[in-house]
């Protein structure tokens, strides 16, 4: 059976005639050829399939791509369209926050995701988000000092600004 | 033509050169930006996916395989079982003799037999991976179980069942070593005698990404294309030509983007062949990616081992003897190139550690059992052996009335170059300075004033190590391997513009080596490190390649990479000296171009005249910029060192393990890359304590696998894995071209036992030891309890 369905994806719509048992990973890499969302286990724990539905992180390996029909989706490739790397992606390399790279697309947007709901996380907060995604390379701490440092960034920026509108 | 150096890169260490400088990895833009190429992430034309039917016996007759369902499946476009595809067996063979060794032979798909849950019995083509799956459900396979042995002490029973007939009592290794004169007269007469029995738990090595591999025919190259995740492509090619009956030629296996492999990928998968052979039948791409429950039960495994040590001590706490027996559960079948001897002959060669320990016997074996098969996985047998030695030095400091660190100091190999009891010679190391800054780390950060803190049941452990990391094809020879690993190959070469590609036979996966070897290249020739472009993992591009293991690549690798560099320099300051009219003994190479005395000419006018002006070039001098170089290790191979040091605190209401505070003093030499050097570290550490507290992989008295999925295989997160704090030592290594020694398996070498000491230095008041991992949570809450 075949479904007609309307996905977007990184503010890009796409118009797909999928099996309803597909799920939102699969269509994302293998339908769209947006591959940077890995898959590493298929039932939810690892992580590496996190992406953003209408921004909150979501285990895309879990997800019928049916179920979100009409959703906002941002994978790893909505971060640094123009090729250059955003400020989170950056404290990454500045904190050796990878090594294979293969759960990084997941860390990324659990994240991004996380951030933007609560800026001024504590590192202990942060190192509980971290702990819904796994990673076999690195032993964690630098990429929660990754994800620490970026926060900081991000408060400074905001500073910097509000003092600057003050003016 | 002579012009001026450009001005200097910000990331070159203070003193000019690249080595020793945390610079930015090649690596990391594209693998942050989702541009990696994973194998998962190739499609090709027509590409078709597979998947395999498996044994859902532990062991058993193959009494009929029936695909008819499988082939009427929608969208399965082929079904093979191993009489179908008529493949060579995977062989991996010791030059032991047969009371010492027994060859198996591994098919590439079940025949007339199988011996584990999850072993390959056919394979499933179709045109999309969801139809393979439902084609290899509607397989009918019809089994005459036979009695599993699912544990070591139950393949070596008398009576057991036999998983290959060819191997009495289920040993595949069984090898008595060094038996010092006179030993059994030391531990008759010793003052203390200590014991360790310990049982250590089977563990998967859990890269993050799967195996995979696409394969297809290519008939212009008139070549089976591979592209797999691998840490050793040429060993996959071969294998792959001598399985199908293709000439080396006719194979090219490239590594795409690596998720990890930590030693699973560093052997040959039964089902990268298989999904080849099924390709080149086809004549069309066949991709296979491995699912994680077939990654959590039919990968390979590692680790299930059982010690019983003896050591005998003087009164003053010198270290008269050690007396060992390990036995390996090796699993269904021998890995290649390794084979099943790669346990127990690595923990019998170089158990003594760290210690000067004058008479030492050992009896290693490996047993075969109907549970998947087992590989190398980082560090091998070293995390067990170290974890059971440093037992010992606690359990004789008890004895012996000693602090146990005082009692490692005593033992301790101070006096370089070292020759053990086991007939290695141990390069300068720094065991001793490193045991020591470990324990004042700890002791100036205040834990061993909280240790005494009687409301909280605190311990503090200690592992103190060395790591053999340039294991050279002589190390290899001594196993009596027929295969043996050791040298490796590199070519240079320099293009027009002056920038420089490389080759290296190893294998970076999550390594940074794209990074670290063009460090190493930078510092030899004078370019910015950019300027190199690593080239790995083609079997086409690479003339031959041991691939990346044994924390072998900067080592060995990374010296075949700087003796390129070395010899293609040479003719840069050649053909320099001739254009500028000097002496090419007074040319140096420096800032992308080499100097003759107040001249200066880029490698881009140097490589202008190799290249298109071949005319201008010196007499006897020919055209391009090229060099090829090998490296090997004569002797007995580099130890890397560390001590780790850890504090836990024990719940009493729940038997959990808190990792308060973890230290690690490394020596890997010369730190090409120190920020790489500490996430290996990190890494390491962090697999270590998996296998100490969390990761089993356990089966019923049937052989079923219990751990299917991550709800039962317990990885640590980031809740559980603590910041570690490093401290560096650097004894450079003396024959390697950069100093470096490895730096890739030594954080998991120790974690185990420093988590083990800690627990159970936490529990001295108790009277309960605990000697085996994972460390049974319920034995530390009755511990507890009864105390």
């Amino acid at each position: 059976m075949i479904q007609l369905m309307e996905l977007t994806v990184n503010g890009e719509r796409h118009d797909l005639a999928i099996e309803p048992r597909r799920t939102l990973v699969d269509v994302l890499r293998h339908d769209l050829g947006l591959t940077g969302t890995h898959v590493g286990c298929e039932h939810g724990i690892c992580g590496a399939c996190t992406v953003l539905v209408d921004g909150a992180p979501a285990r895309a390996c879990l997800i019928f791509a049916a179920q979100v029909e009409g959703a906002e989706i941002r994978t790893v490739e909505s971060l640094s369209p123009e090729g250059e790397l955003n400020d989170l992606q950056q404290c990454f390399s500045e904190h050796h926050g990878l090594q294979c790279g293969f759960c990084t697309p997941g860390m990324l947007m659990l994240a991004e995701g996380y951030l933007a709901e609560e800026p001024e996380p504590t590192t202990e907060e942060i190192r509980e988000v971290v702990a819904s995604n796994l990673c076999r390379c690195t032993g964690y701490q630098t990429i929660v000092e990754a994800i620490d440092d970026c926060a900081s960034r991000r408060r400074a920026a905001f500073q910097e600004q509000l003092a600057g509108s003050r003016v | 033509m002579a012009a001026e150096p450009p001005p200097r890169d910000p990331h070159l260490r203070r003193d000019g050169a690249w080595v020793g400088a945390s610079v930015p990895r090649r690596e990391d833009p594209r693998l942050l930006a989702g541009r990696g190429r994973f194998v998962d992430d190739i499609t090709l034309p027509g590409m078709l996916h597979a998947q395999f039917v498996r044994s859902t016996e532990a062991h058993a007759d193959l009494l009929a395989v029936d695909l008819d369902e499988v082939r009427a499946t929608p969208g399965v476009v082929a079904a093979y079982t191993a009489a179908d595809l008529d493949l060579a067996d995977i062989t991996a063979e010791l030059d032991r003799p047969p009371h010492e060794f027994v060859p198996t032979a591994m098919p590439v798909l079940a025949r007339g037999k199988v011996r584990y849950v999850g072993e390959p019995i056919a394979v499933v083509v179709a045109k999309d991976p969801y139809a393979a799956e439902d084609g290899v459900e509607a397989a009918v396979v019809e089994y005459a179980p036979l009695e599993p042995v699912v544990t070591d002490l139950g393949a070596l029973a008398e009576d057991a069942p036999l998983v290959h007939a060819e191997a009495p009592r289920n040993t595949l290794v069984d090898v008595s070593l060094f038996a010092t004169e006179g030993i059994d007269d030391v531990f008759a007469s010793a003052p203390v005698v200590v014991e360790v029995r310990s049982k250590t738990g089977r563990q998967n090595a859990l890269p993050l990404e799967t195996r995979g591999v696409v394969a297809d025919w290519d008939d212009r190259d008139e070549q089976l294309r591979v592209q797999t995740c691998s840490q050793v492509p040429h060993q996959v090619r071969t294998v792959l030509a001598r399985c199908v009956g293709l000439d080396e030629k006719q194979v090219r296996v490239t590594v795409p983007d690596m998720g990890g492999g930590f030693g699973q990928k560093c052997v040959v998968g039964r089902e990268e062949i298989a999904a080849a052979a099924a390709a080149l039948r086809l004549r069309r791409p066949v991709k296979w990616i491995e699912d994680r429950r077939d990654a959590l039960t039919a990968a390979f495994l590692a680790r299930e081992q059982r010690y019983t040590v003896r050591a005998a001590f003087s009164a003053d706490g010198e270290i008269l003897g050690l007396d060992a027996d390990v036995v390996c559960d090796m699993g269904a079948y021998s890995c290649y190139p390794f084979t099943a001897g790669i346990e127990p002959l690595m923990a019998s060669a170089e158990m003594p550690s760290v210690y000067r320990v004058p008479a030492y016997r050992v009896r290693g074996r490996a047993v075969t059992t109907n549970k998947a098969p087992t590989a190398p996985y980082r560090g091998v047998s070293r995390p067990q052996y170290v974890m059971v030695v440093e037992r010992i030095f606690e359990k004789a400091a008890r004895a012996l009335g000693m602090d146990a660190v005082e009692l490692r100091r005593r033992n301790v190999i101070t006096v370089f170059p070292y020759t053990g009891v086991n007939n290695i010679t141990y390069d300068p190391g720094s065991y001793l300075e490193s045991l020591d800054l470990c324990e004042a780390t700890l002791r100036e950060e205040g834990w061993f004033s909280r240790r005494s803190d009687d409301n909280k049941v605190i311990g503090i452990g200690f592992a103190c190590f060395s790591e053999r990391t340039g294991y050279g094809s002589g190390a290899f020879a001594q196993r009596k391997m027929q295969v043996v690993p050791g040298f490796d190959l590199s070519e240079i070469r320099m293009d027009l513009n002056g920038t420089v590609s490389v080759t290296t036979g190893t294998l970076s996966h999550g390594q940074s080596h794209e990074t670290t070897m063009a460090q190493i290249v930078a510092d030899r020739l004078g370019v910015p490190y950019d300027r190199v472009k690593i080239v790995q993992g083609d079997t086409d591009r690479i003339t031959y390649g041991w691939g990346s293991f044994a924390s072998r690549s900067i080592t060995i690798g990374g010296s075949a990479v700087a003796a390129a560099s070395v010899k293609l320099g040479d003719q840069l300051r050649e053909i320099a000296a001739h254009l500028l009219s000097g002496d090419p003994e007074a040319a140096v190479l420096e800032d992308g171009g080499v100097r003759v005395g107040s001249s200066w000419l880029s490698y881009a006018d140097i490589a202008d005249v190799a290249y298109l002006k071949a005319h201008l070039l010196p007499k006897g001098v020919g055209p391009g910029l090229s060099a090829t170089a090998s490296f090997d290790v004569g002797g007995d191979g580099t130890f890397s060192n560390a001590t780790h040091g850890c504090v836990v605190e024990l719940d009493p209401g729940t038997g959990g393990v808190e990792i308060l505070r973890y230290v690690c003093v490394e020596d890997c030499g010369v730190a090409i890359h120190p920020q790489v050097v500490e996430g290996q570290a990190r890494g390491g550490i962090a697999q270590g304590i998996a296998g100490a507290l969390f990761e089993e992989v356990r089966y019923d008295d049937a052989g079923q696998p219990l751990a299917p999925s991550f709800m039962e295989y317990k990885v640590p997160t980031a809740m559980e894995i603590p910041d570690v704090r490093i401290e560096h030592l650097e004894t450079p290594c003396a024959f390697t071209e950069n100093g470096a020694k490895g730096a890739g398996e030594g954080g998991t070498i120790g974690a185990p036992a420093a988590v083990l000491n800690a627990v159970n230095d936490a529990l001295r008041h108790t009277g309960v030891e605990l000697d085996d991992t994972p460390i049974p949570r319920e034995a530390i809450f009755r511990a507890l309890e009864t105390s």
